[in-house]
């Protein structure tokens, strides 16, 4: 799967599209990948803050228990309720429909140091053969 | 562990590296009055044929049949004696939960019923394969109501076992948890008064027990639309879970736990026993220890295996939900076949055995003038009596008579000088409690070296009878 252009990335292995003040978070392909079979998702709910590089929720496989962290500070405005229900969903597509959640970001400049694409395959290259 | 002693060569050595000439010098700093001089007064090694007869004498000494009264957390029921039979076959004795689904399908089994059995007496939606005891049953409650809400204040019922209260302490003193005690009412029931004045938003659960440390029956759904106004969890502890068999579940509570020792666990000097935990499902995620469930093997058939296993300790470390929350499996095992052999007509009747030996000794011993039991709230076989004397001096009267007679409630609530708590299981013959009410009897028409006009009374349970 190729990883998309315009999102960018944390060595954590999460993406994030920022869209005016306004970003949308999730897991890469390489991390549900590495995780197998995803069976549980756990998110802030609208209202919380998440800070950059602290952990925000979990998502569980059947062979671990793994955190999120934000890639950006800021106020969660919304959750992929689907995800409660179709955990899957983040095997089948992590880049799109399997988005965690959307925070409005407190400070742009946080994004500035994340990765962009070639930079992550790069990153996932490299840790791949270690 | 290989354990490895060391010879006076070896000893020696030591010394001559450390540079000392005798081990005391080691031991300098601990005060000679602390220390032991001379030789532990032990008799003589004797041979094995000898032990043998040293345990048994000792053995008919001390087994004269005593009828036990006493409660508060530990309950003298009968054991039938098929248990013992099955607990000690090879396939089933160990004290844990096995990992090995291939090897383990009986004992795994056994353990999902034991979670069945749980969900249906205290009517939540999931149970665990046990916890260590009542107490740490309690501790992991509020410990799972800490993480769901993630506030930091805990309320807890003055009426709550002490020994769970103390527990608890010792296990939050350092997370920077805030704990609240609630009075009892007369009734002998928490204050629901003073409970809602205890709660706040900070407020993470409220910890009530019923039947209560007094014997006393609360009423869960007064407690639960309080705690959950605030956005808390309610936590109902159940110490004599054999009152379930009876009382309305308490199913208003988010998490119900507590001891099962009174389901085929013998009393034992206080263990080993079991603990339980039940939670509404939405909070199975952050449930402490292991979780047997049902599953299909590759060819369709049916089988078990520990599940959720990926947020425990030896796969999630400093993040797991609980790091000291060991299971009793062979307890557990023993309370499963003890519900299995008595079932649900049989539990319900020796519920209502308990109950009216228990209103049987209470009326009786109400009737004897000076004497009252003081709380006004329902109770199931145990309550609070008020003597017009020490409790002491009639614990020793009693005990002539071979009466275990209860417990000095003084011991844990300063505010009740002279009230006993009195269990009355179905081990105890009608005989035994008419003794017992002899006794009393005796005693409250005594005349006392303390006269009761000098004892004031501080507690807020004033009236007998």
């Amino acid at each position: 799967m190729a990883y998309p252009q315009e999102f960018l990335y944390t060595k954590d292995h999460e993406w994030i599209r920022v869209d005016e003040s306004v970003g949308t978070i999730g897991i890469t392909d390489y991390a549900q990948k590495e995780l197998g079979d995803i069976v549980y998702v756990e998110l802030p709910k609208p209202g919380e803050h998440v800070t950059a590089g602290e952990p925000f929720g979990t998502v569980e496989s059947v062979k671990a228990v793994s955190e999120i962290y934000a890639p950006v500070s800021g106020e969660v405005t919304a959750v992929n309720s689907k995800l409660q229900n179709n955990p899957e969903m983040l095997n089948a597509d992590p880049h799109g429909e399997a988005w965690l959640i959307r925070v409005r970001l407190a400070d742009r400049r946080e994004a500035e140091k994340l990765m962009a694409a070639d930079e992550y395959e790069a990153y996932i290259q490299k840790t791949k053969a270690h | 562990m290989r354990y490895l002693p060391n010879s006076p060569a070896d000893r020696a050595a030591m010394l001559r590296a450390t540079g000392h000439t005798h081990i005391e010098e080691l031991f300098a700093q601990i005060p000679s009055e602390l220390k032991l001089c001379g030789r532990l007064d032990l008799p003589g090694p004797l041979s094995e044929p000898e032990i043998l007869e040293f345990f048994l004498q000792a053995a008919s000494q001390s087994s004269r049949p005593f009828v036990s009264l006493l409660g508060g957390g530990a309950y003298a029921h009968y054991r039938p004696v098929v248990i013992d039979a099955l607990l000690s076959r090879g396939e089933f004795f160990t004290a844990y939960t096995p990992y090995q689904a291939e090897i383990a399908q009986g004992t795994l089994q056994a353990m999902f019923e034991f979670q069945t059995l749980m969900t249906q007496l205290t009517g939540l939606d999931v149970a665990n394969a046990s916890l260590y005891d009542g107490s740490t049953a309690t501790t992991e409650a509020v410990l799972m109501a800490l993480r769901v809400t993630r506030r930091q204040r805990v309320v807890l019922a003055r009426t709550l076992h002490p020994e769970y209260r103390q527990v608890l302490e010792t296990f939050v003193r350092h997370q920077g948890v805030e704990i609240r005690e609630v009075p009892y009412a007369a009734s002998g029931q928490i204050d629901t008064t003073q409970l809602e004045a205890a709660m706040n938003a900070h407020t993470a659960a409220v910890v009530i027990q019923s039947p209560n440390f007094f014997g006393t029956l609360e009423s869960v759904p007064t407690a639960a639309e309080i705690v959950h106004r605030r956005g808390a969890l309610l936590v109902v502890t159940i110490t004599e879970p054999l009152s379930l068999a009876l009382i309305k579940p308490p199913r208003d509570a988010d998490i119900v736990c507590g001891e099962a020792q009174s389901f085929g666990v013998p009393v034992a000097f206080g263990g080993p026993y079991v603990g339980f935990l039940t939670a509404k499902e939405n909070f199975l995620r952050q449930m402490p220890g292991r979780l047997v469930g049902q599953t299909v093997d590759t060819e369709g058939r049916r089988g078990f295996v520990l599940t959720l296993a990926t947020r425990e300790q030896h796969i999630r470390r400093e993040k797991a939900t609980s790091n000291i929350c060991t299971n009793q499996s062979l307890c557990a095992l023993a309370a499963t076949i003890y519900l299995c052999l008595l079932g649900k007509k049989g539990l319900r009747m020796l519920a209502e055995l308990n109950l009216a030996k228990a209103h049987y000794a209470a009326q009786q011993l109400r009737a004897i003038p000076g004497v009252g039991t003081p709380f006004t709230g329902p109770h199931f076989n145990e309550f609070a009596v008020k003597i017009p004397g020490d409790v002491e001096e009639l614990l020793a009267q009693l005990r002539e008579e071979k009466i275990l007679g209860g417990l000095n409630l003084e011991r844990f609530y300063p505010e009740l000088k002279n009230h006993l708590l009195v269990c009355v299981t179905e081990t105890a013959s009608k005989a035994a409690l008419d003794r017992l009410v002899e006794v009393c009897s005796r005693f409250a028409a005594s005349p006392k070296l303390e006269p009761q006009a000098g004892a004031v009374h501080s507690a807020p349970v004033g009236g007998d009878k």
